[in-house]
């Protein structure tokens, strides 16, 4: 049992949650090494949340495995709960109290006494930029104020492990990226954090790898150079000067790549998936090729990108439905 | 930005930001607050109730106006009651006082219990027991710091009622000490009696479903009892109802404390029935905490 047990922070097989007649989590395997960001990335109502939750203690599985720190999550419930910390969707602060209380009175209940435990909160609000709010009533915060009070109350007992449930969502953009900057100096100093989200570009800028799920399952695995290179080198961006010449050059493209081109919104932009396997020489040889077609085509083509595809495409590619519009029956519970 | 602002209410979109400076997170302030030293031991069972129990303490004190239920309802309890049926039941209002102020009081804190249950459902909802659920502390630590904060309550509401009482002309023969024993029994039974609630709480989907169960079982169990009248008027059948309904029990336990006049019986009647309605419901509040 105790093998490898400062390795892995997180070890799941098999892992099922039923709600009803829902499969929430449907055979969910992960394996999240310790001392990363581990991304877990997929849309609403693909089963984030109840993965968490049940990793956190706070719901039994119907089956499978898990194991925190190789501690069985259900049978060694305690042995996990002193070791980790979950900031959920919502914030489990109490909003009647101020962000002081909220902080002693979780620190009192980690075992500090009084005087210790008003230090370890004046520390944490000082570090989390909250010391002038620190007597206010909580309900008073900001939605990124609040945020920031809900890391603290979860690292306030130094966890080895911290589940971060969407910790972006609904949040402004600057709020956003000091979460973000909070993320790094966490793993910076050695917790692991497994965070879930379904902004594609948040896993893409934290984890160092990510698990795709959907359905209650993961549906793919890897660092995000992994995942982005699985379903294609590349990608070729195109803005033209005429709209009128955007459907010729999609058939140009479609025809040089052998795959569709796809027209976006903006009138005059054209993507198309570069596999590179098409030359010898690469994909950014190839996409020179069709450069050249689409210029003896006579198409003006103002400005050329090859990128590596973003991680919505990725979820394009493995579902064949956009990550996007969360159009959820199944909410997570 | 003042530090002066401690009793601000007003929701301030970006504050301490927009006027002082952008907080910006430091990496070497949080590696600091993560490098604590020594973690410190878990804490005992009563240490960590009685943690939870402050936060109850701090929730009266952050919105007082909770305690409404706990005076102002007892009070008006105390007096709709004695005017309305004295005269008619007692031949006086001085007579019925003596009579009616144990049960009414006991009818009060009784009724008061379901909102033990309703704190539950509410946090439940708020997100902040997943908190609670993830610490490491003996579990039903949360359940016995509402409790605590709740005694606090049921022994406001007698107080308040004993007061109102007194003034009005309520003479109780067993004195000091026998109102002090009354209102101690009927704390205890209160406490445990509120394990139902909490077991509730936990089960119910919504605040107020809760309420609505707490009123269905209680409005019966206080009305259908001797608070008011003698049980020998009623129709027979409801007689077995009344005699075996704990709160008939509590009222003769709490009338014979307060009269100087304890009825051993009684009181170890209403002991016995506590004891056992919290270890029945005590476990299965426990259970559904652990299983949520």
């Amino acid at each position: 049992m105790n093998r490898r047990v400062t390795d892995l922070a997180v070890e799941t097989s098999g892992l099922v949650k039923i709600f009803g007649d829902t499969r929430a989590v449907d055979g969910l395997d992960l394996t999240v090494p310790a001392g990363t960001v581990y991304g877990v990335l997929g849309p609403n109502g693909a089963g984030k949340t109840t993965a968490v939750r049940m990793l956190a203690t706070l719901l039994r599985p119907d089956g499978g495995q898990a194991r925190v720190f190789g501690h069985d999550v259900v049978r060694e419930a305690d042995a996990v709960r002193s070791r980790v910390s979950l900031t959920g969707q919502y914030a489990s602060v109490d909003e009647d109290l101020t962000g002081t209380e909220n902080l002693v009175l979780l620190a009192r209940l980690l075992g500090h006494r009084k005087p210790a435990a008003r230090d370890r909160a004046g520390l944490l609000l000082e570090a989390f930029g909250l010391s002038e709010a620190a007597e206010r009533q909580v309900k008073t915060y900001s939605g990124g104020m609040r945020r920031r009070l809900d890391i603290a109350a979860s690292i306030l007992s130094t966890p080895d492990l911290l589940f971060l449930d969407e910790p972006t969502t609904g949040l402004d953009p600057r709020s956003r990226s000091q979460v973000w900057d909070i993320v790094r100096a966490v793993v910076a100093h050695g917790t692991t954090v497994l965070l879930t989200t379904q902004y594609l570009d948040e896993a893409d800028r934290l984890a160092g790898r990510i698990a795709v799920i959907d359905h209650g399952r993961v549906i793919a695995e890897g660092t995000p150079g992994e995942l982005k290179s699985s379903i294609g080198t590349g990608t070729v961006h195109l803005r033209l000067r005429d709209p009128a010449q955007r459907p010729e050059a999609q058939r140009v493209l479609t025809r040089a790549l052998g795959v569709p081109a796809h027209a976006e919104a903006d009138p005059v932009a054209v993507t198309a998936r570069v596999s590179g396997t098409g030359s010898e020489y690469g994909a950014a040889e190839e996409a020179s090729r069709v450069l050249a077609e689409l210029a003896a085509a006579g198409i003006v083509v103002d400005d050329f990108s090859l990128g590596q595809p973003s991680l919505d495409e990725v979820f394009l590619a493995l579902t064949d439905r956009p990550a996007e519009p969360a159009a959820t029956e199944e909410a997570a519970a | 930005m003042s530090t002066q602002t401690t009793t601000q209410t007003r929701v301030e979109p970006e504050a301490g930001q927009s006027a002082a400076v952008t907080y910006t997170p430091a990496a070497e302030s949080i590696g600091a607050v993560l490098t604590p030293g020594e973690r410190p031991k878990r804490p005992s069972p009563a240490a960590a109730s009685t943690a939870f129990g402050w936060r109850a303490m701090l929730k009266i004190k952050h919105v007082p106006e909770q305690l409404f239920d706990v005076t102002a309802f007892p009070i008006m309890m105390v007096l709709m009651f004695t005017y309305l049926f004295g005269g008619a039941l007692a031949g006086s209002t001085q007579e019925y006082l003596q009579f009616l102020l144990p049960g009414i009081l006991v009818t009060s804190v009784v009724m008061t219990t379901m909102y033990t249950g309703v704190a539950v459902n509410t946090d439940i909802a708020k997100g902040i027991f997943d908190r609670f659920r993830t610490l490491p502390v003996w579990r039903p630590a949360a359940m016995v710091g509402y409790l605590l904060g709740d005694v606090l309550r049921y022994v406001l509401a007698s107080i308040t009622m004993i007061v109102v009482g007194l003034i009005m002309g309520f003479r109780p023969a067993g004195g000091v000490v026998g109102v002090v024993a009354g209102v101690g029994l009927l704390v205890a039974f209160a406490f445990a009696f509120s394990w139902i609630w909490t077991m509730f709480g936990l089960l119910l989907r919504s605040e107020k479903s809760v309420m609505g169960v707490s009123m269905m079982v209680l409005f019966p169990l206080t009305f259908l009892s001797n608070v008011f009248v003698d049980p020998s008027t009623m129709p027979g059948w409801l007689q077995v109802f009344v005699d075996a309904s704990p709160v008939t029990h509590l009222v003769s336990a709490v009338r014979g404390l307060m009269a100087g006049a304890p009825a051993a019986g009684e009181v170890a009647w209403v002991l016995v029935a506590g004891a056992v309605i919290m270890a029945v419901f005590g476990t299965l509040t426990m259970r559904l905490y652990n299983r949520r």
